[in-house]
């Protein structure tokens, strides 16, 4: 008798604990950028020649750099500097996070740097400032002159920790610069900074030079070039400026692109009027025919594990956008949509396919998954084209151009990258008008 | 001694058994039957003779005749009845119906005008034939208006009951919520990222305490967009706080469970 009194006063009381808690569903919340304080890095007054302005300023120049990076995400809010309270020399050791949630900061970054016997050494701090807690703490020490890498390498670090997925501020994006009116283009390989920092050209601009593509250690770049008035696959070596025409094919090559190991080289071969593709293996130099048709099939890349190959051809009679196994084998077409579609590129996630597609006149940048489903188009232009995927995939850059007048006047070439949710769409600074643009892998892995 | 006692008990048990037995509550009513009535069901429209209004009976007495001459053409009624009562036919299909019943009509089409009465001229007349239909309807609607009403109040007790919170008081809070989460941009929207958040709180709406209720996924491999949300979902309630929770009652909401899933809006 006295077990079920005891029972049913558990019973009882579990009942009590159930009704107690209340649940409320939270759907929904603002999509603003996150509000994100960065404070300048406190300079070691133990530094040498610290009394030199450019010493001085250093901690300023680094923190702008890692604001201008997030500024650039359009998923981050910089707060202005002249609302901060504390000075850098205090916060790094101990944020007062009440006067930062007073200007409504919920992340805040700090830092501090020495530099000594030519070395500099950043630290940084990024805080919750909800939470009063750190939540990641590193350490850099490199050469002076490298310290706008090190704020890349921050921001990165920042940005994986803010949103999961890993960054793409310390890589570079590799661009045929052209100068001269339109007639008379100048076309030459440059390279900078994903920011638009450290333009450098690798070519003089003698002989055109067309869609360059990084290697996966970034060292190695190949491209399009004329050699004796023929179009031609070649290779740069960027450390040495060393180049050769890759392979000896009896005709046009182009469309060159790396495999995801850089082992081998996939591109385009046309010859008597047809297209096909073909892989180089670099170390043997071994050519591999992979596809087997009457029509122009150009455009290759592969999946990032390099078992498909995505390719435009013209075969169904119209250029749609097909997959196929890195031997050749199952082709597959995946567009259907009603105009053509080309410049495919495999995410380097390896979900998605961007694309060019021309439909009525107009130019869109778009997306679809590797079975063809889901298309999205980006962004629509008048001229629009080669896009080519951020290392994380979660960013597309490409080149537009604008109607020029009849004698060329007005024409200009730029580079733009989007987002592939549609959104923060923007031009990239460079020094002159710019196509052809490809994103290289993170610089530091 | 011992007889006496018996007595007395015996006695007293007697008096608490009368007094037991005519308490009110104890009392059995007597059950009043209403006597049975026989009900005949007849069709009001066969057997009524309310007066029409004059000048509706004219018009009326013509209807039926165009309605009897029609009828006779139309298709049999069979097909109507394999309709389902509650099924609310697509506008397009009532156009096609139409459109077949003018087919197997007479070729003297009938004037609309006619057929039909207009809205208002139904306001006035009193169609016997369609009362039956009119109170059915009514009655339809009745119940439906009941069942609506009971819906409501049955979720809103089953809200307030299971939450401890009125609607409004839900709503305020969650609006107060809305405004504090910054939901990370770059979370992929096709994965599971359910938080959950179990707060204690002060009775000024202040949080004492703060726990993720699957705290061990934040540290598993894999997890870190879980962890990502897990940590602006935490930001969000301390930037809210005080929360707005009710005034009274706090034995109720001090401890609370918040389902954060932004899934809806990652979507888009």
């Amino acid at each position: 008798m006295k077990k079920i009194f005891y029972i049913f006063l558990i019973f009882l009381f579990k009942i009590n604990i159930a009704y107690s808690l209340i649940e409320v569903d939270i759907t929904r919340g603002n999509l603003d950028p996150l509000p994100i304080a960065v404070s300048p890095l406190h300079v070691d007054s133990k530094s040498d020649n610290y009394q030199d302005a450019e010493t001085k300023e250093l901690g300023e120049l680094i923190s702008s750099v890692v604001e201008k990076n997030f500024r650039s995400t359009g998923l981050f809010n910089p707060l202005n500097k002249d609302a901060f309270i504390q000075k850098p020399d205090i916060v790094h050791l101990k944020p007062r996070f009440e006067d930062w949630r007073l200007i409504t900061a919920q992340a805040l970054v700090t830092g501090k740097l020495l530099i000594k016997d030519e070395k500099l050494k950043i630290e940084f701090r990024l805080w919750d400032v909800a939470a009063n807690k750190e939540m990641i703490a590193l350490a850099f020490t490199t050469t002076p002159s490298n310290w706008r890498r090190v704020a890349h390498i921050i921001s990165d670090k920042i940005y994986e920790r803010l949103t999961g997925e890993s960054g793409y501020f310390d890589t570079r994006i590799i661009y045929i610069s052209e100068t001269g009116p339109r007639t008379q283009r100048v076309k030459k390989l440059a390279i900078m900074d994903q920011d638009g920092e450290n333009t450098k050209y690798l070519t003089l601009g003698n002989e055109l030079v067309l869609t360059p593509r990084f290697n996966p250690t970034n060292q190695l770049v190949t491209y399009l070039s004329y050699f004796r008035n023929l179009p031609r696959v070649y290779l740069l070596d960027i450390e040495t400026g060393i180049q050769e025409v890759v392979g000896n094919f009896p005709g046009m090559t182009f469309a060159p692109r790396f495999s995801p190991d850089g082992k081998k080289i996939i591109m385009s071969f046309a010859k008597n009027g047809n297209s096909d593709i073909y892989t180089m293996d670099l170390e043997s130099r071994l050519v591999e025919k992979i596809t087997e048709d009457s029509s122009i099939d150009t455009s290759p890349s592969y999946s990032p594990d390099g078992k498909y190959i995505t390719f435009n051809s013209d075969r169904s009679g119209i250029q749609q956008i097909y997959t196929m196994k890195s031997d050749g084998s199952e082709v597959k077409r995946i567009s259907f949509g009603d105009g053509l579609y080309g410049t495919p590129v495999w995410s380097p996630r390896g979900d998605l396919i961007a694309f060019t597609k021309v439909r009525r006149g107009k130019f869109y940048i778009g997306v679809m998954r590797s079975d063809g489903s889901g298309e999205r188009l980006l962004t629509e232009n008048f001229y629009q084209e080669a896009p080519s995927w951020s290392p994380n995939g979660r960013l597309l850059v490409f080149y537009r151009e604008t109607k020029a007048g009849k004698n060329g006047e007005g024409f200009t070439a730029k580079l733009w990258s989007i987002d592939i949710t549609g959104y923060n769409e923007r031009e990239l600074k460079t020094e002159t008008d710019a196509s052809d643009p490809s994103w290289s892998s993170l610089l530091s892995k | 001694m011992t007889r006496s006692l018996i007595y007395s008990l015996s006695f007293h048990a007697v008096m608490v058994l009368l007094t037991i037995l005519s308490l009110p509550f104890m009392i059995r009513q007597p059950v009043d039957l209403p006597p049975i009535l026989s009900v005949e069901f007849i069709q009001i429209s066969d057997k009524t003779n309310i007066p029409f209004a004059p000048k509706a009976r004219k018009v009326l007495e013509k209807v039926k005749k165009e309605e009897k001459r029609v009828v006779s053409e139309q298709a049999p009624p069979a097909a109507k009845a394999k309709e389902k009562p509650d099924r609310i036919p697509l506008p397009k299909k009532q156009d096609e119906k139409k459109e077949l019943i003018k087919k197997k009509q007479n070729p003297k089409e009938v004037k609309p005008e006619i057929r039909q009465a207009s809205e208002f001229e139904k306001k006035e007349i009193i169609d016997t034939n369609q009362i039956a239909a009119l109170i059915d309807k009514a009655k339809e609607e009745s119940t439906k208006i009941e069942k609506s009403k009971d819906k409501l109040t049955q979720s809103n007790v089953k809200n307030s009951f299971a939450s401890g919170l009125t609607l409004s008081e839900e709503d305020a809070l969650k609006a107060q919520i809305f405004g504090c989460w910054t939901v990370p941009l770059g979370l992929p929207y096709d994965e599971n990222l359910l938080v959950r958040v179990k707060l204690e709180l002060k009775q000024d709406g202040t949080i004492n305490k703060s726990e993720i209720l699957d705290h061990e996924r934040m540290n598993k491999p894999g997890q870190k967009f879980y962890k990502i949300l897990a940590e602006s979902a935490l930001r969000a309630v301390r930037i809210c706080q005080p929360l707005r929770v009710p005034q009274t009652g706090y034995e109720k909401w001090k401890t609370i469970q918040l389902n954060f899933d932004p899934s809806e809006m990652l979507k888009g």
